[in-house]
């Protein structure tokens, strides 16, 4: 039992979004919301409060008519494998509450364990991680709406995108009942991949040549987010547009993109 | 004028009794050595009576006796429905388990009295005449946060059913649910003897019996940061 364990391999989850395919209609938030039982209230506009996984930004070059160029980019958690499962959250929680799973790269997050430091959101340079200041409260009836495989979380809390993991130990169970150790592509994808209209979005074992995830971000279109910061992130970005690539980091003016990733090839 | 005449007739009283200890001078270490000698027993009254309470009473008090809605009978059923515990407790095709079963099941075989048993008509009358669920207590009930795949312990790890569940199948009666006052878990998850000390892998439920098992057969100890079990194999 424990060779066929062996056998698996570990996993290394990750997601290649294409910005020149989003067209920033938000279905990823709205899918990721409601698939993760995502709290709000009342009043919303304050967007610095509200509980949101993935959250969609606005980009602009910055030039005027007829030269303005847009790009919107969804954001969930990067998973940063950083070097070796040292990701930034991960190597401040005092509470052992987020931890890097060597066989999935799922950084997990457990609401019970987590009492609330929010040191891990200092860490996080995506903004990735969201903390609750209040219960949710849910309109009536809504409760009965709510995904059971996902637990609801209490105020007082740090929260962020599980790349729906709930959905990966769902297919691992039918997997497992039908007597198979593997799980298939199309079995695990997350929410916000299979709601985007465009098909922005791509998900799957970025270690697995057989998934499309690992041709795509061997693309040269691709880029991450801050990734000479050495977080090592696996949410890559594809866009054909320079000024889309430059935005993903501080780079100087002088500066071609591409760096960070001649840096992470060196270090392996 | 009054007060003060008061105070002087107190200030008088008291000379007198300042007067007397001189007669009787033994008293005094007599009721010093009293309490000397009492003190231990006293102290070892309050350890046991502690002890008692800690341990005896509180338990008492911390767990509600809840009696099942049915008494159920497993030893009969596993001998007329046969196929084991699958023969109700059945994976479903999406490898979900379906737990406790839902009143259908029964009523498979329950939609007229099939025996000759009270418990058996009152269910009938209460229940499949209704289409009610049975609103049974699940002992082995777990917290909101806690994912538990019974196809990976079963189908893949190959485990009976009693090494978490214990006998179960061979109890004639429903035993008494117990609820924690306080945190509204079923009394099995922590274990029935409150220091937590279990003899066997079914007597209690708690995140470490899972942890232990799982670090004893090496699954999924893939957490970077502990070194052991990852988070996100068992929580949700």
């Amino acid at each position: 039992m424990k060779e066929e364990h062996r056998q698996d391999g570990p996993k290394k989850y990750g997601m290649v979004i294409d910005l020149d395919k989003c067209t920033g209609c938000g279905s990823c938030m709205v899918a990721c919301m409601s698939e993760n039982n995502a709290p709000f209230r009342e009043d919303e506009s304050d967007k610095l409060l509200s509980v949101a996984w993935l959250r969609l930004y606005k980009l602009t070059n910055g030039k005027p008519y007829p030269d303005t160029d847009v790009c919107y980019l969804p954001r969930p958690c990067m998973h940063c494998e950083g070097h070796n499962g040292h990701s930034p959250c991960v190597s401040v929680c005092p509470a052992t509450a987020t931890d890097y799973d060597s066989a999935t790269g799922i950084v997990s997050q457990i609401y019970t364990r987590c009492f609330g430091c929010r040191y891990c959101m200092a860490a996080c340079p995506y903004h990735a991680r969201v903390f609750n200041w209040w219960d949710p409260v849910w309109p009536d009836g809504m409760e009965k709406y709510l995904n059971p495989d996902v637990s609801v979380r209490m105020r007082g809390i740090v929260e962020k995108c599980s790349f729906c993991y709930h959905r990966l130990q769902r297919a691992k169970d039918k997997a497992y009942a039908e007597g198979r150790r593997e799980i298939r592509e199309d079995e695990y994808q997350t929410a916000c991949t299979q709601a985007c209209p465009a098909g922005a979005i791509t998900f799957g074992d970025l270690n697995n040549p057989k998934h499309a995830v690992y041709k795509l971000r061997k693309s040269p279109r691709a880029f991450r987010l801050l990734e000479r910061l050495g977080t090592n992130p696996k949410v890559y970005y594809l866009s054909s547009r320079e000024w889309v690539r430059r935005a993903g980091d501080n780079y100087l003016a002088d500066e071609a993109t591409g760096a960070g990733k001649h840096m992470a090839e060196h270090k392996g | 004028m009054s007060t003060v005449e008061e105070k002087s007739q107190e200030v008088t009283e008291e000379q007198p009794d300042d007067a007397t200890p001189v007669d009787p001078p033994e008293p005094p270490p007599a009721t010093e050595a009293e309490p000397k000698g009492g003190i231990l027993p006293a102290f070892l009254i309050g350890i046991v009576a502690s002890l008692i309470v800690g341990w005896v009473v509180f338990p008492q008090l911390l767990y509600s006796k809840k009696r099942q809605p049915v008494d159920f009978n497993h030893a009969i059923h596993v001998r007329e429905v046969g196929n084991d515990c699958a023969g109700c407790h059945y994976f479903r095709e999406d490898g979900t388990f379906s737990g406790i079963p839902k009143l259908d099941k029964c009523v498979e075989c329950h939609a007229e009295p099939i025996g000759i048993s009270r418990e058996e008509a009152d269910f009938i009358e209460k229940y499949v005449a209704t289409g009610t669920e049975v609103p049974w207590y699940v002992y082995a009930k777990q917290p909101p946060c806690v994912f538990f795949s019974h196809a990976a312990h079963i189908k893949m790890g190959h485990m009976e059913c009693a090494t978490c569940h214990g006998d179960i199948g061979e109890s004639e009666h429903a035993r008494v649910y117990q609820e924690n006052r306080i945190t509204g878990y079923s009394r099995d998850i922590w274990g029935h003897n409150i220091s937590g000390y279990t003899r066997h892998t079914w007597e209690s439920m708690k995140m470490a019996d899972c942890a232990r098992c799982h670090q004893k057969e090496n699954v999924h100890q893939s957490s970077v940061q502990t070194k052991k079990g990852a988070c996100f194999v068992c929580h949700k």
